[in-house]
């Protein structure tokens, strides 16, 4: 058993994954473009949940206590509950409901297996919102709820009430001085989001079948495809390695009080 | 959160009864206060109060199999003064095109709904009724729904429950051990959960899950994802654990006790334990959500609890193709408690952390 895997991993770091059982291939062939779109819907994802949690955070922390600071508060406690897989269980009923087209993978049949074109990169960004979404939304609840809090902290700085004391408008007060020191923890957190994101992309796809590493993971478990199934675990785990290297990296970047000795 | 007035007489609020109250007491007093986290915590009992007496509270047993009403959808619930809580029958039609079994109500038949009910094998249940009485529908294999979510409780809440405990006494363990002694070991633990937060979790508990031997019962099975979901997470606990070892351990009155002569057992028992206690409910219930939700995205897989035993994740997993769900609606209900369970021990321990720190403002 041990010999197995010792043969495996020191082939593996020459880039030599061995052989899937179940598709009689290369493991080497199957991944790389799973791994791609792994990264298009979690990088997508990631934007997503920046660009919507940061303004949401923000809002809520200079209406702290007023209705919508509650509203959004209850939103994202939901937006932080539910099961990505749920959520896109639901989606998928809906749509079906409405548009009477299942929005099962990530091309249309029209497009599936054809040539890289203009077309089939419009048809990919239609399809690409929902799984963009979905693995989104759980990330975007947590963000915001964490941004509100670094916000109300630096509202109650000094430095603050001296900008207010300046006579400066309040929202120069907030957006100069109060966002610039909030917003730095949240790049820290995007290490920390990352897991979480891989995670939910991987069951997300194997709920909307869409062509990323989740299904393919699924069936390497199911069919004792070991070999698939390892690398395939060993490529996450890299990526979200990486993507914490370069989380360190744009932190150190952002904040220069940072350095490591 | 929730700011809302105290509700009890201003008088004892002075700062000298407030100097007499214990930790727990104030702990309480402050808790008492967060409409949101007494509510969710009512709602838990609620739900473990059900979780446990499954075998009353459900009106039929969750394998109980009756094959010829399949996919019943679910009954209304009447209520009359004469007749009291009461169902109206099935009445089955055969579909011309998919040839399944399709039912209707049928109005001419009302199945009264009794409570302490008595069913063939003499056990009591809260409610049930002589003719089929289905509130929530059925399954592919016509057990019914309701009684499976109530014994599904069961094994999803506890499975959270037994998941944390694992971490929790793992995490403080070694957290504790780390902060203290600090040095190699320190190094070497910290390194370990580093490691281990590297993986994405999800897949991993995927990878584990399948590792499971098929041959094991119900229960090894059982308790086997719940040794998969808290070795995975008891690295954050330790983290936090540690920390507050590493801030206490420096402070005066350790340094009393060991200038006492206090020994390592001693201290760390009687004076660096309790004071992370309060953080360590916090965190532990902050946790518990994640692993209801990791257990119901593995049997939802097909990876994590099997049939015949049954869980929230095991009865979503019939609800996995958009087709059955198109046909079945009523098959996506086991969300519901789901959600209403996660959201509660967050608001829950969202509540404890603001509580836990009664010296704050």
């Amino acid at each position: 058993m041990w010999k197995r895997y010792l043969i495996w991993i020191s082939g593996f770091v020459r880039g030599n994954f061995g052989e899937s059982f179940e598709y009689k291939r290369e493991v080497n062939e199957l991944i790389w473009d799973r791994i791609a779109f792994t990264l298009l819907i979690s990088i997508g994802s990631l934007i997503f949940t920046y660009i919507v949690a940061i303004p949401l955070g923000i809002y809520s922390a200079t209406h702290q206590y007023e209705w919508s600071d509650h509203f959004l508060t209850f939103l994202s406690f939901v937006g932080m509950s539910i099961p990505a897989f749920l959520l896109a269980l639901s989606l998928m009923v809906f749509a079906f409901d409405i548009f009477g087209v299942p929005l099962f993978g990530l091309f249309s049949a029209y497009y599936e297996g054809a040539p890289w074109t203009f077309g089939k990169l419009n048809d990919l960004i239609k399809h690409l919102w929902i799984p963009v979404i979905v693995v989104g939304i759980n990330g975007t609840a947590s963000l915001m709820r964490i941004m509100r809090g670094n916000l109300l902290d630096v509202l109650g700085q000094p430095f603050v009430q001296t900008a207010r004391a300046k006579g400066l408008k309040e929202i120069v007060v907030v957006a100069k001085h109060a966002v610039r020191i909030a917003i730095n923890p949240l790049i820290s957190i995007l290490g920390m989001s990352l897991p979480g994101i891989l995670s939910g992309s991987a069951i997300v796809s194997i709920v909307l079948g869409l062509p990323t590493v989740g299904p393919i993971l699924l069936n390497s478990l199911l069919n004792e495809d070991i070999y698939l199934a390892g690398t395939l675990i060993m490529m996450l785990s890299l990526l979200l390695v990486i993507g914490n290297l370069i989380a360190d990296i744009a932190l150190a970047w952002v904040d220069p009080r940072i350095r490591y000795e | 959160m929730n700011k809302t007035q105290s509700t009890t007489d201003p008088s004892i609020e002075t700062a000298v009864e407030i100097g007499q109250l214990s930790y727990r007491q104030l702990i309480w007093r402050r808790f008492r206060k967060n409409r949101m986290g007494v509510i969710s915590g009512a709602v838990l009992i609620l739900f473990y109060v059900i979780a446990i007496g499954a075998d009353f509270f459900a009106p039929y047993h969750y394998n109980e199999i009756k094959m010829r009403l399949r996919h019943v959808p679910p009954q209304r619930l009447h209520f009359s003064f004469e007749d009291g809580f009461y169902v109206y029958g099935l009445k089955s039609v055969r579909n011309p095109e998919s040839l399944e079994l399709e039912f209707t109500r049928d109005m001419t038949q009302r199945h009264s709904v009794e409570f302490f009910f008595k069913d063939a094998e003499d056990k009591r249940h809260f409610f049930s009724s002589a003719g089929p009485m289905f509130l929530l529908g059925t399954d592919r294999m016509g057990r019914d729904l309701l009684s499976r979510i109530m014994y599904g409780a069961r094994v999803s809440m506890t499975l959270g429950l037994v998941g944390v405990f694992l971490s929790i006494v793992l995490g403080s363990i070694l957290g504790t051990i780390s902060g203290y002694w600090g040095g190699w070991v320190d190094n070497l633990i910290q390194r370990v959960i580093e490691i281990l937060s590297a993986f994405p979790d999800i897949p991993l508990w995927m990878a584990l899950g399948a590792a499971l031997p098929p041959g094991w019962s119900s229960i090894q099975i059982y308790f086997g994802i719940t040794v998969i979901l808290s070795i995975i997470r008891w690295g954050g606990l330790a983290r936090q654990v540690r920390g507050k070892v590493l801030a206490y351990r420096e402070s005066d009155f350790v340094m009393a006790a060991r200038a006492a002569g206090a020994g390592h057992w001693h201290i760390i028992t009687k004076h660096l334990m309790p004071g992370c206690y309060s953080h360590i409910i916090v965190i532990a219930t902050l946790a518990i959500p994640g692993m209801i939700l990791g257990e119901t995205a593995l049997s939802f897989l097909g990876l994590g609890i099997r049939p015949p035993m049954t869980s929230w994740g095991v009865l979503l997993e019939e609800a996995q193709r958009v087709t059955v769900l198109l046909h079945y609606p009523w098959l996506i209900f086991p969300a519901v408690p789901v959600l209403v369970v996660v959201i509660a021990f967050n608001f829950l321990g969202d509540a404890l952390r603001d509580a836990a720190d009664p010296y704050s403002d």
